[in-house]
């Protein structure tokens, strides 16, 4: 054969994407679908080039990305019908009045000129000013991104240990009772949007069924959200929900698939013990997918974030922005995608750079 | 035994008896998945939440907009699951709430499955060079998760049905068209697609008639879980107030207008709640069994 | 002395379907035993039981294994643990599968050192893992100890292998096809270390193949297994020149040799997969001298020789079936050239492949291209088809130059010349039936009606030796030799002039591929086409190919007609490939010796 299936190079939106193809479909076998490279312990070697090129090339287009989506993003909000001034001035906008704010905000200028002080103000960190509440950007969004952040890093701490344990048993104990029973509540799980499974959550533990947590995280902007814990179970649960049946289908797959592998069958023709061949052979192999899996959770997430912070009114990113969008605060809007569209860039480099780094076809040439 | 042309006796019992009848693909798939367990109950469950939500219009007791009793009332004879937040009956509200969620999830997992294929198809078998180039650039749309990416176009253009369906189907391409790539490269590199070249077939006849019906089976399974993925979007679009407006009834919003009475009057959040639970996971779960039909039948045709 | 005993051994897959039943065989210490059979035979599963191993969902039922006179099948769990790597080791097929890819081949060597003896202290563990990988004539530094297996060849892949299982000294080796994929070269490099390291270290070994002329090369006794049964043993020159079998005999016909132009036989039918085994005599569908008494009972053994075991019930007739015949003489051809290629110098990305390639394929005459993998054959028949663009130098068919791209040239000349690929698994659509996979070169190149074009199916389809009748159905309900013989249809409708064959049998059982073979050279005879036959085969290239080009690195070695080429090769290169090269019949006294 001579091309190796699917990836010419293993760009880390592939990853993502197969990711998801991958986590989505709960298969047990290798999938029917032939998508890029088999066990993505095999990615496709970054042929006749060096490493730290690869690298180079990743962290680039991942800057590329970025800079593509600010486009958007700005155009989407200068282009479109509809005008921040207008916006501003909501009912008192007569064509004067708006035509002076204009002015004062530098709105007539052209497009791409304010394209270009929009960007370069916000790779210094300046974001401009909300609209709505006449503060800096950054001011207004700092508190939000930190609490974003430890929702997110909660959630990992405790969906990838869960995922690991509940991969792992269901691999060992393939097509038994216990792994039935851990796919039918996968494939539950991994249907429900997450904001219903929230909404179940709170209906059981937070109303009806048992009154023990609150349905709404009632933390002020500026406050540790781990002050108050018993505020942050129920978004951290929801996320963890929808974020472990994926994450555990992979790992199942992976390991079913390293279980069957021609290299774990001569292991024991060579008389290996267990625990060597579970260790050394099995986890070592099985694992690297899971790596991959979580960076790519976290940054399947922040998809998810928003509706759940919505729901538990959170004081993070998400809700700041479906706050920001029902006020047409421009500023804030954009300043919020690009984050998100930072973050996702970042999980998915970090997610390459570990896939490297953990695979020896891949570091050596 | 003779030299020259060697005949195999290939209408001898074995040879044609080992295979009952010759079948085409898709009906050998269609059959198989139809044994399993999963996929019958997921098709039972969701026709049953099509139905309800196509046909269950006709069934309301009362016009969703009309007042039927207090906000929040307890069920009742008149509203057997109660009133919602504004004293509308629940239960008429449901059966005219799912014709959106139905018909929205499906076009934005069409439209999404149609454009992801044909950019599949093109860069699958296109030079490495232009096939990067499409590839990466549905890439970077990637980086805005479908969420952020509607609700930023659809705050600043208004909610229309139309726009959803497309900003939600847009988003998918990019991860459509990755399956349908990898498995149109596995295909293109197959031997009966050269055989095809080797003759002279037109590119556009062996797109069509070689290489696009053997990665049908891959692109049911995505098509499925497209749908999942909308039906999870469109509702939290709904719910976050950027999809279907009041005071129209929908799943979505109405679980959104009545979860402040969550404690007092559940229904009014459940009945959608479980119609859209049930709707994502029958579909799912067909899903899954049909991609355990798909891996099996594709091992089998290949080798 | 035996080392190693089986008696009567069953393996059943779940449902009771049999694998193997009824194996007995016996090695002695420092013998070669070879285990030849063709896929689906149950070789591998006997292989493994010697191991106390049973692949995916096979189990062990009934019978004993015995080694060193301990009945591994008795054994507690770590009891089997401890006896795989330390008395009995297995030699994969592939090792580059065989090897974990993550773990460098020092660390992959010592663990076995590590579990069976964990009291050897670390510097003795690595002199003795340098020692054997000098044994196996790897390099012995810590360079290359370092390394992961995707950074070795294939053929280091496979000493390394090697190395892994002769660590422990065991008193057995079970070679599971360990060269296959590999070069003639370095399969045959391979084989002299397996031989040199049984005689020198007294190791007993089973070696599992489906490759008669290896068999020739390296062993001492041979059991003959088909579907699951033992069919023929004995020592190895007794059963190659006394084959006493129908199928053994049928086999030994079948296998092209590189010292003897033969008619190749082919057996008809299937092999019986397990589930489909017929009763009586598992051959008896198949067998030219079957009677009455062979379709249904026991099957008795007969003792022809001291050693040499026959199941069969016409054992005595065998000498009838003659196993080789001499091939009828090559037809007298003109000498027009029909096809040339004239300095074609190709490219792969940024490597040259081919360097300043010329050849000529004459009207009528068979022309075998030959070279290991990488030599560049496959590149060039690519490039005469018009797959590969990139090259400079002609290609003319009579005298007009043909496109590089194929969808540059004429329809004529796209009909001209037609090409059948390596697998058939994987060169007909499985979305298409049958007949309309053959018929869409009908579509293409000639304006006929439907009925026109399903008589020329029907008419493509008998010509190949398959029944119309399987035109309706899918390719993955086609053996693979029905396969390979539908793309030659395929070809065939098109009434081409020259017909690429590349490596058109590989994929497939030794019976199989006679049957193809058989079948190319009656059609060419028949219809007056030229053939290019490309293969790494040199046996097939001497029964079927008038003249032989030889292809090394990507540039003509040497070339010439067959009988010259063969009897009396002129170049270092050529000479080692034929040397090389495993045969059946000729005098392999010189290379056993060494």
């Amino acid at each position: 054969m001579s091309e190796q299936t699917g990836s010419r190079d293993g760009s880390w939106a592939l990853r993502f994407a197969e990711g998801l193809a991958r986590l989505s479909p709960l298969i047990d076998d290798t999938p029917a679908v032939a998508s890029g490279a088999e066990p993505l312990v095999e990615l496709a070697a970054p042929t006749g080039r060096r490493n730290s090129t690869w690298v180079l090339r990743r962290v680039l287009f991942g800057l590329f990305t970025l800079l593509v989506i600010s486009i958007l993003i700005f155009f989407a909000t200068h282009v479109l019908p509809g005008n921040a001034a207008e916006a501003i001035l909501g009912h008192s906008a007569t064509r004067a009045r708006v035509a002076q704010l204009e002015r004062q905000l530098g709105l007539d200028r052209p497009v791409v000129s304010q394209y270009w002080s929009w960007l370069s103000s916000a790779v210094h960190g300046d974001f401009g000013t909300s609209l709505a509440a006449n503060e800096p950007v950054t001011t207004l969004i700092g508190s939000p991104l930190v609490n974003t952040l430890v929702l997110l890093g909660l959630t990992a701490l405790f969906a990838v240990p869960i995922s690991l344990f509940i991969g792992v048993l269901a691999a060992t104990r393939q097509n038994g009772v216990l792994d039935g029973t851990i796919s039918a509540a996968s494939i539950t799980l991994a249907a429900l949007p997450e904001f219903v499974i929230g909404i179940i959550l709170v209906t059981l533990f937070a109303t009806q069924v048992f009154k023990l947590l609150p349905a709404v995280s009632l933390v002020s902007p500026g406050q540790d959200p781990l002050s108050t814990p018993t505020a942050m179970i129920l978004p951290v649960a929801t996320l963890t929900l929808a974020v472990v049946p994926y994450l555990s289908r992979l790992v199942r797959g992976s390991m079913i698939d390293v279980l069957g592998s021609e290299y774990v069958t001569m292991a024991r023709l060579k008389g290996l013990r267990p625990q060597t061949i579970l260790v050394r052979h099995v986890l070592r192999n099985a694992l690297v997918p899971a790596i991959q899996g979580t960076a790519l959770s976290l940054a399947y997430l922040l998809g998810g974030v928003v509706t759940i912070e919505y729901l538990f009114a959170y004081p993070g990113l998400g809700s700041a922005l479906i706050a920001a969008a029902g006020e047409r605060d421009i500023p804030v809007i954009q300043a919020i995608c690009l984050i998100f569209a930072a973050g996702y860039v970042i999980f998915n480099i970090i997610a390459d750079l570990l896939t490297i780094y953990v695979t020896p076809r891949l570091r050596t040439q | 035994m003779t030299s020259g042309i060697a005949p195999v006796p290939a209408a001898s019992p074995q040879t044609v008896a080992a295979h009952a009848r010759p079948m085409p693909v898709w009906l050998r798939v269609a059959r198989s998945s139809l044994r399993l367990w999963r996929v019958r109950i997921g098709l039972a469950l969701a026709l049953l939440v099509v139905l309800l939500a196509v046909l269950g219009p006709l069934f309301a007791a009362h016009s969703p907009s009309a007042f039927v009793g207090a906000p929040f009332a307890p069920p009742s004879a008149q509203a057997p699951l109660g009133t919602d937040a504004l004293g509308r009956d629940v239960l008429s509200r449901v059966l005219n709430g799912g014709r959106t969620v139905v018909w929205m999830s499906l076009a934005a997992a069409s439209l999404g499955m149609v454009l992801g294929t044909f950019f599949a198809l093109l860069a699958g078998t296109s030079r490495p060079l232009v096939d990067d180039v499409i590839m990466r650039t549905m890439d970077v749309l990637l980086a805005l998760p479908v969420i952020i990416f509607t609700v930023l176009f659809i705050s600043l253009l208004g909610p229309k049905d139309w726009l959803v369906v497309l900003l939600v189907g847009i988003a998918w391409v990019p991860q459509v068209a990755r399956t349908a790539r990898g498995a149109t490269v596995e295909v293109a590199q197959r031997d009966f697609v050269r055989a095809a070249q080797a003759l002279g077939v037109p590119r556009r006849k062996i797109l069509l008639g070689e290489v696009l019906p053997n990665i049908m089976t891959p692109l049911t399974v995505e098509f499925g879980l497209r749908i999942v993925w909308s039906i999870g979007a469109i509702a939290a679009l709904s719910f976050l107030g950027y999809g279907i407006q009041p005071p129209a009834a929908d799943w979505g919003l109405m679980i959104n207008e009545n979860r402040t009475g969550l404690a007092v009057q559940p229904w009014s959040v459940i009945a959608p709640l479980v119609c859209i639970a049930v709707f994502a996971f029958a579909v799912n779960l067909m899903t899954e069994g049909l991609a355990r039909t798909v891996a099996g039948v594709d091992r089998g045709t290949s080798n | 002395m035996a080392v190693a005993r089986i008696e009567k051994l069953r393996v059943e897959l779940p449902g009771a379907v049999d694998v193997v039943d009824d194996i007995s065989l016996e090695i002695g210490q420092g013998e070669v035993v070879a285990l030849v059979g063709e896929s689906g035979s149950g070789k591998t599963t006997i292989g493994t039981s010697m191991l106390a191993h049973a692949r995916s969902g096979a189990r062990i039922v009934r019978g004993t294994v015995t080694i060193d006179g301990d009945e591994i099948l008795e054994l507690s769990p770590d009891g089997q643990r401890a006896l795989r790597g330390k008395t009995v080791a297995y030699i994969p097929q592939e090792p580059a599968a065989a090897l974990n890819p993550a773990i460098r081949i020092g660390r992959q060597l010592e663990e076995v050192i590590i579990d069976h003896e964990p009291g050897v202290a670390r510097p003795e563990r690595d002199e003795r893992v340098r020692g054997v990988l000098g044994d196996v004539g790897l390099p012995v530094t810590e360079e290359f100890v370092r390394r992961y297996p995707h950074q070795l060849s294939g053929g280091q892949q496979q000493r390394v292998a090697i190395a892994m299982a002769i660590i422990l000294a065991p008193r057995l080796l079970v070679l599971d096809e360990p060269t296959t994929g590999l070069d003639v070269t370095t399969q045959a490099r391979i084989l002299a270390i397996v031989r040199t390291l049984c005689s020198a270290q007294g190791i007993a070994a089973l070696y599992v193949t489906h490759d008669l002329a290896v068999v020739r090369e390296i062993a001492d006794r041979v059991i003959v297994l088909y579907a699951g049964r033992v069919a023929e043993s004995g020592r190895v020159d007794d059963v190659f020149r006394r084959p006493a079998h129908p199928y053994t005999l049928a086999l030994l016909g079948a296998v092209p040799d590189i010292a003897r132009r033969t008619s190749l036989v082919q057996i008809p039918g299937r092999a019986a997969r397990p589930g489909e085994r017929p009763s009586g005599c598992f051959f008896h569908p198949r067998c030219p001298i079957r009677v009455e008494r062979c379709q249904s009972g026991e099957v008795p053994t007969v003792t022809l020789a001291p050693g040499h075991l026959v199941r069969c019930h016409r054992a005595d007739q065998a000498a009838q079936l003659e196993a080789r015949k001499p091939s009828p003489p090559r037809p007298v051809r003109d000498r027009q050239p029909l096809l040339t290629v004239e300095r074609v110098n190709a490219v792969h990305g940024v490597t040259r492949v081919l360097h300043d390639v010329s050849l000529s394929v004459d009207d009528r005459a068979c022309v075998a291209l030959v070279g290991e993998s990488g030599s560049g054959k496959t590149t060039l028949s690519q490039c005469i088809i018009g797959l590969h663009e990139k090259y400079t130098g002609t290609i003319k068919l009579r005298d007009k130059q043909l496109a590089r791209s194929v969808r540059d040239r004429s329809r004529e000349a796209r009909r001209t010349v037609q090409y059948i690929f390596q697998s058939p698994y994987n060169s007909l659509n499985p979305r298409r039936t049958i007949g309309e996979i053959v018929g869409l070169p009908l579509q293409l190149f000639f304006r006929s009606s439907r009925r026109e074009m399903q008589t020329q199916i029907d008419a493509g389809l008998e010509r190949v030796g398959l029944s119309a009748g399987l035109a309706g159905y899918y390719p993955d309900q086609l053996s693979g030799g029905e396969r390979q013989r539908v793309s030659i249809a395929r070809a065939l409708v098109c009434q081409p002039e020259v017909l690429i064959c590349d490596e058109v049998t590989s994929a497939l059982d030794v019976s199989v591929q006679a049957a193809i073979v058989e079948l190319l050279r009656g059609l060419q005879q028949e219809s007056g086409l030229s053939l290019l036959f490309v293969t790494h085969n040199l046996a097939l290239v001497r029964n079927i190919a008038d003249e032989v080009i030889v292809l090394s690195n990507g540039r003509v070695v040497e070339s010439g007609e067959t009988e010259s080429v063969l009897d009396a090769p002129q170049q270092a290169y050529t000479k080692q490939l034929i040397t090389d090269t495993p045969s059946v019949e000729r005098a392999s006294e010189v290379t056993r010796a060494s």
